[in-house]
């Protein structure tokens, strides 16, 4: 450790001492140094409390192979039967929801209980924030997160300051927010955005976005079990397609904290939600074609979002990618590049790149190529790696 | 500041705007007429009227007994529902018939009828075979958007929910359009970017469809109030389920036009199901039109599957509109026959008894049979418009398959009227991607 952080020093003073970095870039043999300089500081530094290992804690050992949906429909279950008080209601939630998440609750846990509200998502939001008030646990359904909007005012003007503008006399922890997002293939404007970003510019709310179903169920857990209002961004193509072993009965997995999903020496690629997924494929493909290793961090938690942990990874690696379906600009990759930024800035081997919905509506017919597919990934990976 | 811009924005009230704009004041207060020229305090009344309270909103009796209304109390009879043509297509007699339907136009209406009818099942399909994403029938309803397509004038400007294809359609949206915006191709004036459905042609004054639900109401407001300061003598048409009034939106809506006396007819489609949501889980009281009254606004509810009664409905609404300068609310009672959408299985949610009882009111066949009645109609005109109208739809989905999608670069124009140079920037990565790897981009996306 002692000589990696004089290393490091060393590098810091050639910079101070006028050479730029864009210079420094070109000189392999500084470039080289600076990277393994940083390796070795991120393995000696990284902290335990930082990304935590992949998967939660399993309860009882037994795992269920289930897809995201039957995962947050599991969770409902037990925090609905844990606690009279947990209610779930929303447009279409009594028969099950339109994708079925909330599929069995009614005829378990009766009519007071689940229920469909009228079509109305300020009220929707309104409403569980007065429930939440007064002790219940609310967790709304807001069908779509493009239909999300006509709550806005009731989540960053309502929910967000209820603790902070009571002096904590009063709170709506007990309020869960859950809507789909995402890309789905055929979704056009109104059924395929990715708002997360609005609503990390709200302090006082936390924001979660699961990559799967064993995380689905924890993290929902988790946040319903939140003394704070969480909204909870399902990624909607997952629903069904995801499929994975998922813990039986209940576990949690702790909101704001990362999740490494594979180590790696190269690059450092963050995502959240369906987009883990994209990253997965990018670094098989920049593996396998370039020998480039690439280390995955999900975010799992955006407001508050885990910096320890990817800064911890990007000392390692020296690189950093953020990638993320929503339009580019003051995206939530702004966040984390500018944070990084500031605190690994010596040891950036290369500009921080960003792959991301580009800024315009959500294009139906152009859907393939407005995303930041695992192609485009994987060439910003490329470009990142070889800018050195 | 401030008070200069009030008092301008005063001056133009009183001066500036059309008589019939400023005669609206006195007609738009439905809590008692007349305004106080001064706002007395609401707790004192003047002592010459000692029996009424005047307030800044208007007048109201005193009373010494305590009579409470709505709720549980003294429950309110609903509004009765217009019909000219009962459920077995026959005529509704003594039914108030103001606008006598010509048999030029009745036959027209009921030609829309059966190609709206022929685009929903075959589109249907078409969609159920994947050659599109998505699809939305109207059937139930279809007598709720041809009546009232064919009492508005065609420079009264439509704003939409999504299923009032029969609307766009009878302002001669061709069906080869329909199929060009379901396929997204090159040909379609939204360039392909919202999903199916989402008509829209400045042409035919009918504003470009949104799924965001009731978002469209206090843009008819607004269009109305536009076309009242400019005198156009014409009216917004603003269409909606019952699901929709929950929103916010509709509550402004109805607020505002009541308020700054819009021309504005509100058309709301009561077809009893908001996906799974029963209009029972959706609202108390006498349903939409209900509430009418309740924000000083003319009210008729109607049935909805009476193309005749729409019809006429429709056009008082828009005399009534024009004269008055003020909204009109008519609730038209109908039926959702099919399921909610291509993504949804009714069958989930609802009895098959309910759907038989409602698909033998239908209202296209009760129109029919009103027609051949009148000696407007037969079997073999029937035979010949439902065979026409299936050549046309067939042709106009292959047709429009085999059209090409809109250009790449196109997916960043419009965003802004001019394209700003992060926007070029981008589209410059887009092409320069593509070219690098040309089986990025769908087959049947030009590059350029
Ligand atoms: C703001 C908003 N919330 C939710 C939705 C999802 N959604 C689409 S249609 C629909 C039901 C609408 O019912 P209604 O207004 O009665 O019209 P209908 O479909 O019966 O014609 C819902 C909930 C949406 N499009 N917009």
């Amino acid at each position: 450790m002692a000589l990696a952080a004089a290393v490091r020093r060393g590098m810091q003073a050639q910079l101070w001492g006028g050479l730029l970095q864009s210079q420094l870039r070109g000189l392999a043999s500084s470039a080289q140094l600076q990277q393994s300089a940083a390796a070795a500081a991120a393995a000696a530094e990284a902290s335990p409390a930082a990304a935590s290992p992949a998967g939660p804690p399993e309860a009882a050992g037994r795992t269920v192979k289930m897809n995201l949906c039957a995962a947050v429909n599991d969770a409902l279950h037990i925090a609905m039967a844990e606690d009279s008080r947990t209610l779930c209601f929303g447009e279409d939630v009594g028969f099950g929801g339109v994708f079925m998440c909330s599929r069995g609750l009614q005829e378990r846990f009766g009519r007071d209980r689940v229920f469909n509200t009228p079509l109305s998502e300020q009220g929707i939001v309104g409403f569980a924030i007065g429930a939440a008030a007064e002790g219940f646990r609310p967790v709304a359904e807001i069908q779509f997160a493009d239909y999300i909007f006509p709550a806005f005012d009731q989540i960053t003007n309502e929910a967000a300051k209820y603790r902070y503008r009571s002096g904590a006399a009063y709170n709506v922890g007990g309020l869960t927010i859950r809507a789909p997002y995402g890309a789905v293939g055929h979704g056009g404007h109104y059924h395929s955005q990715s708002p997360e970003a609005f609503f990390t510019h709200i302090p006082g709310v936390k924001v979660v976005m699961p990559s799967g179903p064993r995380e689905a169920k924890g993290l929902l857990l988790a946040s319903i079990r939140e003394p704070d209002p969480v909204i909870f961004f399902e990624a909607k193509m997952l629903y069904r397609t995801a499929v994975e072993e998922v813990p039986e009965g209940d576990y949690e997995i702790p909101l704001g904290q990362a999740r490494t999903v594979q180590q790696g020496s190269d690059i450092t690629l963050v995502g959240w939600g369906q987009q883990v997924r994209v990253l997965e494929l990018a670094a098989k493909e920049v593996q396998d074609q370039d020998k480039i290793s690439c280390e995955i961090l999900d975010l799992r938690t955006l407001l508050p979002w885990d910096a320890d942990a990817v800064e911890a990874s990007v000392r390692k690696t020296g690189r950093l990618l953020v990638s993320h379906e929503a339009p580019i600009t003051s995206g939530f990759g702004a966040e984390v590049v500018s944070t990084i930024a500031d605190r690994c800035f010596w040891s950036l081997e290369a500009p921080p790149a960003r792959v991301c919905g580009y800024d315009t509506p959500f294009p139906l017919v152009f859907e393939p190529l407005y995303l930041p597919t695992a192609r485009r990934v994987a060439e910003a990976i490329r470009r990142t790696v070889t800018a050195t | 500041m401030l008070a200069r811009c009030a008092a301008a924005l005063r001056g133009r009230t009183a001066g500036s705007l059309p008589a019939a704009a400023r005669g609206l004041a006195a007609s738009a207060g439905a809590a008692g007429g007349e305004q106080p020229p001064a706002a007395a305090p609401t707790s004192q009344p003047s002592s010459s009227q000692e029996d009424r309270m005047d307030f800044p909103g208007g007048s109201v009796p005193f009373t010494a007994g305590m009579d409470w209304h709505g709720g549980a109390f003294a429950p309110r009879a609903p509004l009765p529902c217009y019909r000219t043509i009962d459920a077995a297509g026959r005529e509704v007699p003594d039914a108030a018939i103001p606008h006598p339907l010509p048999r030029e136009t009745a036959v027209r209406m009921y030609e829309t009828m059966v190609r709206l009818q022929t685009v929903d099942v075959l589109f249907y399909e078409a969609q159920r075979q994947g050659r599109f994403s998505f699809y939305m029938t109207s059937s139930g309803e279809e007598a709720t958007a041809i009546g009232s397509a064919a009492a508005l004038h065609p420079d009264d400007v439509v704003f939409s929910q999504y299923r009032e294809q029969g609307v766009i359609m009878y302002r001669g949206f061709s069906i080869q359009n329909m199929a060009h915006q379901c396929f997204g191709n090159m040909h379609e004036q939204g360039k392909g970017r919202q999903m199916p459905i989402h008509y829209g042609s400045r042409e035919l004054n009918f504003h470009t469809i949104s799924s965001p639900l009731a978002t469209q109401l206090p843009h008819a407001v607004g269009a109305a109030y536009a076309m009242k300061l400019e005198q156009r003598g014409t009216v917004a048409a603003a269409y909606f389920g019952e699901g929709a009034a929950s929103e916010g939106d509709f509550h402004a809506a109805l607020n505002f036009a009541a308020t700054l006396g819009a021309p504005v007819i509100f058309v709301c489609r009561n077809n009893g199901w908001a996906i799974s949501t029963p209009a029972s889980d959706q609202y108390r009281g006498d349903g939409i039109a209900g509430r009418g009254p309740a924000y000083g606004i003319a009210t008729l509810r109607v049935d909805g599957g009476d193309t005749r009664a729409v019809y006429n409905a429709t056009a008082e609404a828009r005399r009534i509109a024009l004269e008055q300068q003020a909204p009109v609310l008519l609730e038209a009672m109908s039926y959702r026959s099919g399921h909610h959408s291509t993504s949804d299985d009714s069958s989930r949610y609802r009895a098959a008894e309910e759907m038989r009882a409602w698909r033998a009111r239908d209202p296209v066949s009760r129109f029919q049979r009103w027609l051949v009645d009148q000696g407007w109609w037969d079997d073999a005109a029937d035979t010949a418009a439902r065979q026409a109208a299936r050549r046309e739809v067939i042709q106009a989905l292959e047709a429009a398959q085999r059209a090409p999608k809109p250009p790449l670069s196109t997916m960043f124009e419009d965003v802004y009227a001019r394209m700003p140079p992060h926007l070029e920037a981008q589209r410059a990565e887009v092409l320069a991607h593509v070219a690098a790897h040309p089986d990025a981009c769908p087959a049947d996306i030009p590059v350029k």
